[in-house]
C-alpha cells in the first residue's frame, strides 16, 4: 500500500466515522435536549395509543335495552380458522328473556390459548354480538384460566335493565346440570 | 493455502462424520445454532472448517415446521389465509396476497382499481417493514447496534398504519380472495402520507450511519459472493439475485395487482457481495416509498370488493334487510366458495425473492394441496455457496444478507 493510498483511505475513514457518530450524537442530543418526540413508552405507565379496529379480547355486546345481541347462531365457531369457539344455544322464554330472537347462547366459551384473534369471528357474526375490542393484557397462571366463558365476555347490562348478570350465571349452571 | 483447499474439497469429508480417514482428518466440524442469535430465527448451519477457513456449510432446517400447509388442506379457502400470515411472519401482507392472488387466479377474478391499489399499497409498506427488519438484524449481527433502534422507529409507523387499516401489527389477514376486509379508516391516508413525507430523512440517516463506514465495509465488501450461473442453478430470486446483476423482479417481469402503472426502477448490484446486497435492498427502499407515494395520488375511488356474492361477504348493513344476503353471509361463512376443478401459481415479489402459492383444487370448498414457493429457503441453500473457502465470522454476514425468515422456510 503506498502512502497515497493509505492517506486516502485514513481521511475517507475518519470521515464515514465522523458521520456516522455525528447522527449518533445528534440523536442523543436530540433525547437529551427534548428537541424531538420520544418513541419509547414507559408500558405499564403509559400506554400506546389503540386504534378503533384494534383485534384484541372479546366482547359479547348488548342492544341499549340490555337484551343480548347473541342469538346463538353458532356462526362465529364455524368461521374460525382455529376452531376455538364453543357455543350452545338454548330456546329463550317470556318469563326468561335474554335475546330478542328465538335463541340465545347458554354457553359462550373461547379457548384463547387457541385464538389467534383473526377477527373472522367479528367479521361473521350476523348480529354484530361478539367484538374484538382493546383489552390486550391476557396473561394467567394456569391453562384452565384461558377458557373464557359467557360470563366473562358479557359487557356489563346498563343500569336499568332486567336480568343481573348473576341471574345468567345461575342460569347457565342450571343448564348445564340439565 | 489454496491448494490445500481445494484438496479438501475434492476429498471431502462427510459433515455427518461418515468415511473419515484419520490421518486425512484436517478439518473440524461444529455447530452454529439452533440456538445462536445471528441465525434468525432456528437454522441450524454445521460448518466444516479447516482453522478458521470454510470447508462447507450445510443449513439444517425444519424446527419450526409446524405442517402449516398441511393444515391449509383443511381449511376453506377464505379461512386459510390467516394460516399464510405465520409463514413469512415479517411480511404477512405480501403472502396473504401470494395465497389471494393464486385462488383469485383459479376463480378467474379481480378486484376493482381501488382493491388492487390498496393492496399495492398494504404490500410495499409490509416490503419496507421487512427490509427495516432485515437492516436492523443485519446490522446487530455486524456489530452496529445503532442501527437497529432507528429501523426499528421507522418500522414501528409502519406497523401503526397496519394496525389502524387491520386492527393487528403483524398477523392482519386483510388482503382475502375477493379484496380486502375492509377499505382504509379515516386518516388513514394521511398518516401514509406524513410517513412517506418524513421517511427519507430517516433513510438517509441510515445510508450515512454504514454505507461509508469502514468497518462495515471491510466485514461486507467482497463478502459472500456468488456467481450469476450458481444463482440461477440454485434458484436463488429477489435482492440476492438482483445484487449479482440480474434483472428479475416479479413487480416488473410479471405485473400482478396493477404494478404496471407504477413508476420504478429495478435497483442492481454489480459485485454479488454483501455490501451489493445491503446496497441494492436500501435502493429497494426508497423504490418502496415512492410506489406508496404514488398510491397516495392515484388512490381512485369506488369498491374495494369485488360484487359477486359467491365470494366475498355482503356488506354487514345489508343484512338487515335482505334475507338473500343473509343466507349468502351464512353460506360463505360455513362452506365458502367452490373454485373449479384446476391448479394455480402465481407469482409475487416479496422482500425475500419470489413467492407464490402453488395450489391444486379439486372443486371443493378447500384446497386438495396448498404449496408455498418459499423465497427464503431457495436462497438459504445458496449459503454453502457463499461461505465456502471465507471465514467463519463471514457466515454471519452472509446470513443476514440473504434476509432469510426461517417461518417460511421451515413453514
Amino acid at each position: 500500500m503506498s502512502l497515497g493510498t493509505f492517506l486516502k483511505s485514513t481521511i475517507d475513514g475518519a470521515n464515514a466515522l465522523r458521520t456516522g457518530f455525528g447522527i449518533t450524537f445528534r440523536h442523543y442530543a436530540e433525547q437529551q435536549l427534548k428537541t424531538k418526540p420520544v418513541d419509547t413508552i414507559q408500558y405499564p405507565e403509559e400506554r400506546r395509543e389503540q386504534y378503533p379496529r384494534t383485534r384484541w379480547r372479546h366482547v359479547l355486546t348488548r342492544y341499549d335495552n340490555g337484551l343480548e345481541k347473541c342469538i346463538g347462531c353458532s356462526l362465529c365457531a364455524g368461521a374460525c380458522p382455529a376452531r376455538c369457539i364453543y357455543v350452545q344455544a338454548a330456546e329463550n322464554t317470556d318469563e326468561q328473556r335474554f335475546s330478542p330472537g328465538e335463541r340465545y347462547a347458554a354457553k359462550y366459551e373461547i379457548n384463547m390459548l387457541r385464538c389467534i384473534f383473526c377477527g373472522f369471528c367479528q367479521d361473521a357474526c350476523p348480529t354484530g354480538a361478539i367484538v374484538l375490542r382493546k383489552d390486550f393484557e391476557l396473561s394467567d397462571y394456569t391453562r384452565e384460566d384461558f377458557l373464557y366463558t359467557k360470563e366473562m365476555f358479557l359487557e356489563a347490562a346498563p343500569m336499568e335493565t332486567m336480568i343481573p348478570a348473576s341471574t345468567i350465571g345461575a342460569m347457565n349452571r342450571e343448564n348445564a346440570a340439565k | 493455502m489454496a491448494i490445500e483447499l481445494q484438496e479438501l474439497n475434492t476429498n471431502a469429508l462427510n459433515a455427518q462424520g461418515i468415511q473419515v480417514d484419520a490421518l486425512d482428518d484436517t478439518t473440524m466440524v461444529i455447530n452454529m445454532g439452533p440456538q445462536h442469535p445471528s441465525t434468525h430465527g432456528v437454522l441450524r448451519v454445521v460448518l466444516e472448517l479447516d482453522g478458521e477457513i470454510i470447508v462447507r456449510a450445510t443449513p439444517h432446517i425444519g424446527y419450526v415446521h409446524t405442517g402449516i400447509e398441511k393444515s391449509m388442506e383443511y381449511q376453506t379457502y377464505m379461512k386459510a389465509v390467516t394460516n399464510t400470515d405465520r409463514m413469512d411472519y415479517l411480511s404477512a401482507h405480501i403472502n396473504n396476497a401470494a395465497f389471494t392472488l393464486s385462488v383469485e387466479n383459479l376463480l378467474g377474478i379481480a378486484p376493482p382499481p381501488r382493491g388492487q391499489m390498496l393492496r399495492v399499497m398494504l404490500m410495499e409498506i409490509q416490503r419496507l417493514a421487512s427490509h427495516l427488519v432485515w437492516i436492523a438484524t443485519h446490522c446487530l449481527d455486524l456489530g452496529a447496534m445503532t442501527v437497529y433502534f432507528y429501523a426499528f422507529q421507522q418500522r414501528e409507523k409502519l406497523l401503526d398504519l397496519t394496525e389502524m387499516i387491520s386492527g393487528v401489527r403483524m398477523m392482519p389477514s386483510w388482503i382475502v380472495p375477493g379484496g380486502l376486509r375492509g377499505d382504509a379508516p379515516e386518516g388513514w391516508f394521511e398518516r401514509a402520507k406524513e410517513f412517506v413525507d418524513n421517511f427519507p430523512e430517516a433513510l438517509e440517516e441510515l445510508e450515512n450511519l454504514l454505507s461509508a463506514n469502514p468497518i462495515f465495509r471491510e466485514r461486507t465488501q467482497g463478502v459472500g459472493y456468488i456467481s450469476v450461473d450458481e444463482c440461477l442453478g440454485l434458484g436463488v430470486s429477489g435482492s440476492t439475485l438482483r445484487a449479482a446483476g440480474v434483472d428479475y423482479d416479479v413487480r416488473k417481469a410479471k405485473p400482478y395487482s396493477g404494478y404496471e402503472q407504477f413508476d420504478f426502477y429495478v435497483p442492481l448490484g454489480e459485485f454479488s457481495d454483501v455490501y451489493d446486497r445491503f446496497r441494492v435492498r436500501m435502493a429497494e427502499m426508497w423504490q418502496s416509498r415512492e410506489i406508496i407515494k404514488q398510491c397516495i395520488e392515484k388512490m381512485p375511488e369506488g369498491a374495494i370488493n369485488i360484487s359477486d356474492r359467491k365470494i366475498v361477504p355482503p356488506p354487514r348493513k345489508e343484512l338487515d334487510n335482505s334475507m338473500e344476503a343473509v343466507i349468502h353471509h351464512f353460506k360463505l361463512w360455513t362452506e365458502g366458495f367452490h373454485p373449479p376443478v384446476g391448479e394455480s401459481y402465481v407469482p409475487l415479489e416479496s422482500p425475500k425473492g419470489e413467492i407464490g402459492f402453488y395450489i391444486v383444487s379439486d372443486g371443493t370448498n378447500r384446497p386438495y394441496r396448498a404449496h408455498m414457493r418459499p423465497p427464503s429457503f431457495m436462497n438459504l441453500q445458496a449459503l454453502s455457496t457463499m461461505c465456502v473457502g471465507r471465514l467463519m465470522a463471514d457466515v454471519v454476514a452472509v446470513i443476514g444478507s440473504i434476509d432469510i425468515v426461517l417461518g417460511e422456510i421451515d413453514r
